[in-house]
């Protein structure tokens, strides 16, 4: 038992709890009567998503992916001495020393526009609750029921 | 019953994911596919991304320009979603009412006298004198700050979006303090729609600049010659800056959009 | 990248999620979820992604707990479960 967690908990104790995250909301997405927990459900799936993606960029021991200005002008003094040996056509950073920064952008961009379409779904909400007067979910399937009856 | 499926799917899902978990690689490795590239194959575009991001752009916060540049696409498409769901917001919720509107403008042109309308439309009249007065030191803060994390996105963590909502915010503290009508009277509500329209269309605009000298969309090199800055490389770091303007004039106005219209259900009137 | 940390956020992240889902109280569920996105951009802070941090500080911890507080006041605030 020791050795099983050793092996498979330990190396991705990280990805094991983006799961359990993610499976909390993905219940309360499912299994919440109350819209607006179904949308607080929604979003801490969403982060879950974006928890995954930025903990593949990181680097044991890296820097925020800031290039310096001393490496930077290092950069440019390389390109200006003719680009370094023949045939070179990257400035040698060390990439291992900072952080990878495409997940970043990313997510960077997916953040702003959920909170946007958040906004969508709670003026959704707002509608409904003027039409329905809750925002239960069996209490408005109940209220459809009736008015398709009564048609 | 609702719950039992619920728990079921959760269950099974969460088991299917936590058997593939193995496969990722380990937390913190600097050679995993993602950072390094698979090995003996191709290197990931990140080692490019960092490796060139200075020589390309003069831009040493390799986040914005990739943001901007290399992936200007990307960027320019989410703010036509932010732009898209402050539309949709207006269009779900907004009431227009004609005799309203005499009494609105009344009201903002009171708020425009420079005093904060300490009483709400409900006639309570409340002065709330601690929190007009924090928010009349606040507030040119909070917008000088935010003016700095979008001039700022170059050397330092920010950029437009995190400028534009910074900005965002601080209307919607001016509306949570004085009333919707004191912010209104800032930043009126034809103003913001316009706003949000014109930061997606600078962006789109600076990308369509650059086909005139016969380039690639969003090639931001091209405008060097326009904007006498001697190097491509300048000329992308002004691109850059450019497109992070209009980004951040999309995110506050849509911010604040969705704010105004969902704290008064579309009346614009009153507030919380 | 600081493991200790790591590991402490994301408990305290575990805490937050459920603790957010479980209120009853409309109103303390969404200030429970504000700061639930506060404990995310410290995660990310800590993983080395400041632009990330810097996004979600205002956008997790701010505006997006005004805006479920603002729908909170115009509709209902108890929840069933």
């Amino acid at each position: 038992m020791m050795e099983w967690i050793k092996t498979t908990i330990v190396p991705h104790f990280n990805f094991w709890i983006y799961v359990v995250i993610m499976m909390l909301g993905l219940w309360a997405a499912i299994g919440k009567n109350n819209l607006i927990k179904k949308l607080i459900g929604l979003s801490i799936f969403q982060t879950a998503i974006l928890l995954l993606y930025v903990s593949m960029g990181v680097k044991e021991g890296a820097s925020i992916p800031i290039v310096d200005e001393t490496m930077g002008e290092a950069a440019v003094d390389f390109m200006a001495q003719g680009g370094g040996a023949a045939g070179a056509t990257a400035f040698p950073i060390n990439p291992d020393l900072f952080a990878n920064p495409l997940p970043h952008v990313l997510m960077l961009t997916a953040i702003v526009v959920g909170v946007a379409t958040l906004g969508v779904a709670l003026a959704l909400c707002q509608v409904i609750f003027r039409d329905f007067g809750t925002l239960e979910e069996p209490e408005i399937l109940n209220q459809i029921q009736t008015i398709q009856d009564d048609v | 019953m609702q719950k039992l499926f619920a728990t079921i799917a959760v269950i099974i899902t969460g088991a299917i994911l936590l058997n593939a978990v193995e496969d990722f690689p380990r937390f913190g490795d600097p050679h995993s596919p993602p950072n390094s590239g698979v090995s003996g194959g191709s290197v990931s575009s990140s080692v490019h991304y960092l490796q060139n991001t200075y020589l390309d752009t003069r831009v040493p916060n390799v986040v914005t320009a990739v943001l901007a540049d290399y992936r200007g696409y990307d960027t320019l498409f989410e703010t036509a979603v932010i732009l898209t769901a402050g539309i949709a917001v207006f269009a779900i919720l907004r009431v227009v009412r004609r005799k309203d509107e005499e009494e609105s403008t009344g009201s903002e042109e009171k708020a425009c006298s420079g005093e904060f309308s300490t009483s709400d439309s409900d006639g309570e009249g409340r002065h709330r004198v601690v929190v007009g007065t924090a928010c009349r030191v606040v507030v040119p803060l909070a917008q000088l700050f935010g003016f700095y994390i979008i001039a700022h996105g170059h050397p330092s963590p920010g950029g437009g979006f995190q400028g534009g909502v910074v900005l965002g915010t601080s209307f919607i503290l001016l509306a949570l303090a004085g009333g919707l009508g004191s912010a209104l009277g800032r930043l009126r509500e034809d103003m913001y729609l316009r706003l949000a329209c014109l930061g997606v269309f600078i962006y789109a605009g600076i990308g369509l600049l650059s086909l005139f000298f016969r380039r690639n969309f969003l090639d931001y090199g091209a405008l060097s010659g326009l904007l006498q800055t001697g190097g491509e490389e300048m000329a992308r770091s002004h691109g850059i800056f450019g497109v992070e303007l209009g980004v951040a004039m999309t995110v506050t106005s849509v911010m604040f959009a969705l704010f105004a219209n969902l704290s008064t259900r579309g009346e614009l009137k009153g507030g919380l | 990248m600081i493991l200790p940390l790591d590991i402490i956020l994301l408990i305290f992240l575990v805490i937050a999620a459920v603790v957010a889902l479980k209120l009853r109280d409309l109103l303390g569920a969404a200030m429970v979820f504000s700061t639930y996105g506060f404990l995310i951009c410290l995660i990310w802070a800590e993983m080395g992604a400041v632009d990330v941090a810097f996004t979600e500080a205002t956008v997790g911890a701010g505006i997006s707990g005004a805006l479920m507080i603002a729908t909170i006041f115009k509709t209902a605030r108890k929840s069933s479960d």
